[in-house]
C-alpha cells in the first residue's frame, strides 16, 4: 500500500529584509553568490570586485586589478579561484585568497558582458558585447581562447554552463536602458526577474503568473542572484546590495 | 735558547719555509670552491666548516714535484701555447682625427693582454675547473640549491627571496657570512619613544613568512621574458642582448646581426572608394587585326575618334611568341598549341573557313547596303524606303541576336552613354522590336548624327556576331566564377524566420522556433569538460563552413544610401512577409503585439498551412497562377493598406544595374533581364518627366495584386540572400524610439510610376508563367522553375532597393538615416547567403 504523496510545501519567497551592505565601491554591476551560497561576490563600477558574506555583511576581501567596471563575475567549484569580465574587455582569473590576479585573458572586443566557470574551473567561458563567446583555458598558459563560438548575431548578454551544455543568450535591441537579470528561485519554482522601478517580480514558472512584486527601493534593480538551496534572494540597487529572506527565517548564529 | 726557539715555530727557526707572505693565495682554490659548492648543497649548509679545520695544510708530492718542474699555482698543466691575439685590430679605414690617443687607452681595459707579443713568447696553457664528481644523494631536483643562510639569516627583511636567481653568487657568500656576522646580532627592538598606543614597527625580528615569496605565476612579465620559468643561466643572460630575441635562427659565418633595426616602411592607407565606386573593370575590346573583322575596326575607330595603329608596323610589344619567331624564321614549337583553333580537326577548320568566308560575303553586302543609307539618311528626313530596309536587317538580324549569348563586348566602351544606347538596340532587336533604332536613339541629336549611329550600331551588331559566333558556339559558358568572389558561409542555414514568426504567433514555442547546427568543439574543449569528442575525426572547429559568392554582401556597399525610413507600420509588416528569410533576430514572443495591427487573411492562412506542413515543397506554378487569379477576387484586404502601400512601393530612382548583374551572374539571361528593367525605367522616366494624370485606379490594384502574389510564391528552402537590410533598421528604430507617424502626402509623381511599372512587371511575369506551361517537360522543369524564381526574387529585390531608395529621398526621413556602412557592412557579413 502506497502511500499519497505528501503535499509540497508551497515555496516561501523571500520578502523579509535582512540585511542591507554599502558596498562602497560605486554603482554595483553585479552580485553574485559562490558556489554553496554562503558569500557573495559584488562587481562595482570602481573597478573591483568584493567578496563578502552576505548574512553577516562582512567584507572579506577586495580584488583590484581591472581596468574598468567590472560586470559579471563567477567563483569556481571549490571556492579556489575567481573570474570576472568588465568593460575593460579583459577577462580575469583571480586566487581568492591572496587576491592576485592570476591570469588576465584579453581577446574580446568589446565590454565582457557575462563569465562562467565550466564545472571544473578549467575553462572560463565569456561572452560580450561584440556578440562572441570565448573559452578561454586556465590550465595552459595559452593567451588566445581555446574556441571562439561567433554565431551569436547581437551582444552576448548571459552565459550558462551546465555540465558540459552551454547556454548562451542574446537579446535584440530592446527598449530599456540596463542590462537586467533575471534567475530561477532554489527550486526552480519561481522566475525571479529585475526591474527598472525598483521592484523585484516573482513571476510563477508554469502559470505565468505574477506571484509578488518585491518593493526594494526607489532606484533601478541592477541585478540580483538566488541562492542555490535556501530562499534567499540578493538584489543591488545604487551602490549597495540588499539580503532578503522567507518571512519565517531567524538568524540562528546572531549576525556580526 | 732552546731547542723551541729554533723549531719551526720559535723565534729562531733553523728550517727554511716560505713564510705567509711568500705563499700563494689560491693554494687550494679549486678544491675550496668544490667543497664550497658542496656544502651549499648538502643538507646542512656550512657542514663543510668542520672539514677545513680538521684538514691539514700540506702539500702533496705530485704538487711539489709540479712546482718543481716549473709549474706555478693557478696554470694549467700541459705544453706551453702561443698566445692568439685576442681581438681583431680596429678598421684601418677608420680616421682618428686630432690627437692619437695612446695605443693603450685605446684598447680600454684590455689594452694589456693586447700588448704587443714578440712571436718566440709563450704562455702557460689555463687552468681548468675540475669537475665535481660529488654524487646526488639528496631528493633535491637537479640543480637545486637551498636557501642562502647569508641571506636568509642576515640580510636584508623587506626583499623577497628568489629561489631562482643564479647560484654562482652562493659561493662567496660562505666566506663573508663570518664578517656580517656580528651585524644583526645584538638585541634589537623597538625604538625609544614608541608607546603603548602607537603602532608597532611592521617588521621589528625580520621575521620570514610564505606570504613573502612568489606562490603565484604572475601574469605581468618579471622582465625577463621567462614568466617564472627557472632556466639555465645561459637563457637568462640570453635576454640581455636583444638582437638575439628579434632573430630566432642561425646566423651564418661572415654574417652579423645588424644593429640597428631596419627602418620600417611607412603604409599609407588605400584611398577611400567613391561611394558610387563599382568594383567591376569594363576591358575594351582587343580586336586582333585580321581581314574578317577589319570593319569593326573601322568602326571602333570610327565611334572612338582614335585612329587604330597600322597593322602593318607592329611596335615589338604587339609581337607575341609566336610571331618573334615567325620573323626570326624559328620552326614553331609542335605540341604547344597557342590558339583553339588548332585543336581542331582540319575538316572543322575547313568549315570554320567556309562560315568565315560567307560571313564576310554578308558582311560586304551589308557595308554596300548600309553606304547607300548613309547617303539617305544624309537627307533631312528618313524616308518609308529607309524605314522598310530597316525592317528587313531587323528581322535577319534579330533572328541571330536572339540566340547571342549575353556578352561583354563593347564596342562604345569608351562613350558610355552611347553604349547604353547600343545595348538597348540590341535588346530592341531581340524582342523584335521594329523601331528599334528610333526608339534608342538619343531626341535631341541631329539627324545626321542620329544617322550615322544607327548605322554604326548595325554594323556592329552584325559583325561582331559574325566573327565570334562560330567559336562561341563550342563552348558554353562557366556556370560558376572560380575566382576569389567567394566567401564562406556557415553550411547549415536558419530555417525560414516567416516559419518561425507564425510559430511565435501560435505561442508554440520549441522546435518549430528552434534550429539545429552542427557544431563541432575544439578537442582541448572537449577533454576540459569531460566529454568525447562528438566528431574525432573532423579538423574543423566551429560552425562547417561552405564557399558561397560574396557578391551580394558586396553589392549592398555600392548601394547609393541605404539607410531608410520604412514610412508605415504596414510597410515594415508587408516587408517581413515579402522577405521572409530575416536573418537578423530570431522572434521572440514580444514580437506579436506588434504584428498583430494587420492580419492578411491570405498571408495568415499560408503561414498556418506552412507550419503544418514543415517545409514545403517547391510550389509549383499551376499554384501561383491559381493564387493569382484569385487575388483579385478578395480586394478588400487589400483596400485597407492600398494607400499605404502604393506609396510604399513607390520608385524615386532606379536601383543600380550591379544588383541584378550580381545575383545572375551566371544565369544566361542575365543582359536580357536587367535590360529589360533598365528599359521599362527608362520608359517611365520619359513618361513621368512630362507627365499627365492618366493612371486608373485599378492599375494601382493589379499592381497590388502582383505584389500580393510575389508574397504568396513562398522560397522556404532558398531564401533570396539580402532582404534582412529592411528589417534591420526597422529594429534600429525600434530602439531608438517610437516610430514616426506614416507620411500620407506622397507627391504625385511617385505614386503614378509605381502602378506603370508593377504592369509592367506583372505582364512579363504572366507571359513567364504561359511559357512555363507550355513546356512542361521533365527533363527541363528544374531548370525552368530556377529560372523563374530568380525572376521573382529579381522582382523582389529590385521592390525592397526601390522602397528603400524612395525612402531615402524622402526629405523628412533622412535624420533617421544614421546607420553607418560599416554597421551594415558588419551585420551583413554576418548573414548566412544562400545563392541560387
Amino acid at each position: 500500500m502506497a502511500f499519497p504523496e505528501p503535499k509540497p510545501r508551497p515555496p516561501e519567497l523571500p520578502q523579509k529584509r535582512l540585511k542591507t551592505l554599502d558596498c562602497g565601491q560605486g554603482a554595483v554591476r553585479a552580485v553574485r553568490f559562490n558556489v554553496d551560497g554562503n558569500y557573495c561576490l559584488t562587481c562595482g563600477s570602481d573597478k573591483t570586485l568584493k567578496l563578502w558574506n552576505p548574512l553577516r555583511g562582512t567584507l572579506l576581501r577586495t580584488y583590484s586589478g581591472h581596468g574598468y567596471e567590472v560586470l559579471d563575475a563567477a567563483g569556481s567549484f571549490d571556492n579556489s579561484s575567481l573570474c570576472s569580465g568588465g568593460g575593460d574587455k579583459a577577462v580575469v582569473l583571480w586566487d581568492v585568497a591572496s587576491g592576485q590576479v592570476v591570469r588576465k585573458f584579453r581577446g574580446h572586443a568589446g565590454k565582457v558582458n557575462t563569465v562562467q566557470f565550466n564545472e571544473e574551473a578549467t575553462v572560463i567561458l565569456s561572452g560580450s558585447i561584440d556578440s562572441s563567446i570565448r573559452c578561454w583555458d586556465c590550465r595552459s598558459r595559452r593567451p588566445e581562447p581555446v574556441q571562439t563560438l561567433d554565431e551569436a548575431r547581437d551582444g552576448v548578454s548571459c552565459v550558462k554552463v551546465s555540465d558540459h551544455e552551454v547556454l548562451a543568450g542574446y537579446k535584440g535591441h530592446k527598449n530599456q536602458e540596463y542590462k537586467l537579470d533575471c534567475c530561477l528561485s532554489e527550486r526552480d519554482t519561481h522566475v525571479v526577474s529585475c526591474s527598472e522601478d525598483g521592484k523585484v517580480f516573482f513571476w510563477d514558472l508554469v502559470e505565468g503568473a505574477l506571484a509578488l512584486a518585491l518593493p526594494v527601493g526607489r532606484g533601478v534593480v541592477q541585478s540580483l542572484a538566488y541562492h542555490p538551496t535556501e530562499p534567499c534572494l540578493l538584489t543591488a540597487m545604487g551602490g549597495s546590495i540588499h539580503c532578503w529572506r522567507e518571512e519565517a527565517y531567524e538568524a540562528d548564529d546572531g549576525a556580526g | 735558547m732552546d731547542e723551541e726557539d729554533l723549531s719551526e715555530f720559535g723565534i729562531a727557526p733553523k728550517a727554511i719555509v716560505t713564510t705567509d707572505d711568500f705563499a700563494s693565495k689560491t693554494k687550494d682554490r679549486i678544491r675550496e670552491k668544490a667543497r664550497q659548492l658542496a656544502a651549499a648543497t648538502a643538507p646542512i649548509p656550512g657542514a663543510t666548516l668542520l672539514d677545513d679545520l680538521i684538514t691539514p695544510a700540506k702539500l702533496s708530492v705530485g704538487f711539489e714535484l709540479l712546482r718543481k718542474m716549473g709549474w706555478k699555482e693557478g696554470q694549467g698543466v700541459g705544453p706551453r701555447v702561443k698566445r692568439r691575439p685576442r681581438r681583431q685590430k680596429p678598421d684601418p679605414g677608420v680616421k682618428i682625427y686630432g690627437c692619437a690617443l695612446p695605443p693603450g687607452s685605446l684598447e680600454g681595459s684590455e689594452g694589456e693582454d693586447d700588448d704587443y707579443l714578440p712571436d718566440n713568447v709563450t704562455f702557460a696553457p689555463k687552468d681548468v675547473t675540475p669537475v665535481d664528481f660529488t654524487p646526488k644523494d639528496n631528493v633535491h631536483g637537479l640543480a637545486y640549491k637551498g636557501l642562502d643562510p647569508h641571506q636568509a639569516l642576515f640580510g636584508m627583511s623587506g626583499e623577497h627571496f628568489n629561489l631562482f636567481s643564479g647560484g654562482s653568487e652562493g659561493a662567496g657568500h660562505l666566506g663573508e657570512m663570518g664578517l656580517n656576522k656580528g651585524r644583526k646580532l645584538g638585541i634589537s627592538g623597538q625604538a625609544f619613544g614608541v608607546g603603548a598606543l602607537e603602532e608597532e614597527d611592521d617588521d621589528i625580528y625580520a621575521t620570514e613568512t610564505l606570504s613573502k615569496y612568489d606562490t603565484v605565476l604572475k601574469d605581468e612579465e618579471p622582465g625577463d621574458g621567462l614568466y617564472g620559468w627557472t632556466a639555465p643561466r645561459q637563457y637568462k643572460n640570453q635576454k640581455e642582448s636583444e638582437k638575439d630575441l628579434r632573430y630566432i635562427g642561425k646566423i651564418l659565418d661572415g654574417f652579423s646581426l645588424a644593429s640597428k633595426p631596419l627602418s620600417s616602411k611607412k603604409i599609407y592607407p588605400p584611398p577611400e572608394l567613391p561611394r558610387d565606386y563599382r568594383p567591376v573593370h569594363y576591358f575594351r575590346p582587343m580586336v586582333a587585326a585580321t581581314t574578317e573583322n577589319s570593319h569593326l575596326l573601322q568602326v571602333l575607330s570610327e565611334s572612338t575618334g582614335k585612329a587604330t595603329p597600322d597593322p602593318g608596323t607592329h611596335s615589338k610589344h604587339q609581337l607575341n611568341a609566336s610571331k618573334r619567331a615567325e620573323l626570326l624564321g624559328e620552326t614553331p614549337v609542335q605540341g604547344s598549341a597557342t590558339s583553339v583553333l588548332e585543336f581542331l580537326s582540319q575538316k572543322d577548320k575547313e568549315r570554320i573557313k567556309e562560315m568565315k568566308q560567307a560571313s564576310d560575303l554578308k558582311a560586304a553586302q551589308l557595308k554596300a547596303r548600309s553606304l547607300a543609307q548613309n547617303a539617305q539618311s544624309s537627307r533631312a528626313q528618313p524616308s518609308p524606303a529607309a524605314a522598310a530596309e530597316h525592317c528587313s536587317w531587323h528581322m535577319a538580324l534579330g533572328g541571330r541576336m536572339a540566340t547571342l549569348k549575353a556578352s561583354n563586348f563593347k564596342p562604345f566602351a569608351k562613350d558610355p552613354e552611347k553604349q547604353k544606347r547600343y545595348e538597348e538596340f540590341l535588346v530592341h532587336v531581340k524582342q523584335g522590336q521594329k523601331d528599334a533604332l528610333e526608339r534608342c536613339l538619343d531626341p535631341s541629336m541631329t539627324e545626321w548624327e542620329r544617322g550615322r549611329e544607327r548605322d554604326e550600331f548595325a554594323r556592329a551588331a552584325l559583325l561582331y556576331r559574325s566573327s565570334h559566333s562560330t567559336l562561341s558556339s563550342r563552348f558554353t559558358h562557366a556556370k560558376e566564377e572560380d575566382d576569389s568572389d567567394q566567401v564562406e558561409v556557415p553550411r547549415d542555414q536558419e530555417n525560414d524566420v516567416g516559419d518561425k514568426q507564425s510559430a511565435v504567433k501560435m505561442k508554440m514555442f520549441g522546435k518549430l522556433t528552434r534550429d539545429t547546427f552542427e557544431w563541432h568543439p575544439d578537442k582541448l574543449l572537449c577533454k576540459r569538460f569531460n566529454v568525447p569528442d562528438p566528431y574525432p575525426d573532423s579538423t574543423l572547429v566551429g560552425l562547417p563552413r561552405v564557399k558561397r559568392d560574396k557578391y551580394s554582401v558586396f553589392n549592398f556597399l555600392t548601394l547609393p544610401e541605404t539607410a531608410s525610413l520604412p514610412t508605415t507600420q504596414a510597410s515594415s509588416e508587408k516587408v517581413s512577409q515579402h522577405r521572409g528569410p530575416d536573418k537578423s533576430r530570431k522572434p521572440s514572443r514580444w514580437d506579436t503585439s506588434k504584428h498583430e495591427k494587420k492580419e492578411d487573411s491570405i498571408s495568415e492562412f499560408l503561414s498556418l498551412a506552412r507550419s503544418k506542413a514543415g517545409p514545403p515543397k517547391q510550389e509549383s506554378s499551376p499554384l501561383v497562377n491559381k493564387e493569382e487569379e484569385r487575388a483579385p477576387e478578395s480586394p478588400t484586404n487589400k483596400t485597407v493598406n492600398k494607400g499605404v502601400d502604393t506609396q510604399v512601393e513607390g520608385e524615386g530612382s532606379r536601383p543600380s544595374m550591379d544588383l541584378f548583374r550580381a545575383i545572375f551572374a551566371s544565369s544566361s539571361d542575365e543582359k536580357s533581364s536587367s535590360s529589360e528593367d533598365e528599359q521599362g525605367d527608362s520608359e517611365d522616366d520619359q513618361a513621368g518627366s512630362g507627365e499627365a494624370n492618366f493612371q486608373s485606379s485599378q492599375d494601382t490594384d493589379m499592381g497590388e495584386t502582383s505584389s500580393v502574389v510575389h508574397a504568396l510564391v513562398p522560397a522556404p528552402q532558398e531564401p533570396p540572400p539580402s532582404f534582412s537590410i529592411q528589417k534591420m533598421q526597422i529594429d534600429e528604430r525600434e530602439e531608438f524610439g517610437p516610430r514616426l507617424p506614416p507620411v500620407f502626402c506622397p507627391n504625385a509623381r511617385q505614386t503614378l510610376e509605381v502602378p506603370q511599372k508593377e504592369k509592367h512587371k506583372k505582364n512579363k511575369d504572366k507571359h513567364k508563367v504561359k511559357k512555363e506551361h507550355r513546356r512542361k517537360k521533365e527533363k527541363k522543369k528544374k531548370h525552368r522553375k530556377h529560372k523563374h524564381k530568380g525572376k521573382q526574387k529579381s522582382k523582389k529585390l529590385e521592390k525592397s532597393s526601390s522602397s528603400e531608395s524612395s525612402d531615402s529621398s524622402d526629405s523628412q526621413s533622412e535624420e533617421t538615416a544614421d546607420v553607418s556602412p560599416q554597421e551594415l557592412l558588419r551585420r551583413l557579413k554576418c548573414l548566412p547567403l544562400r545563392r541560387q
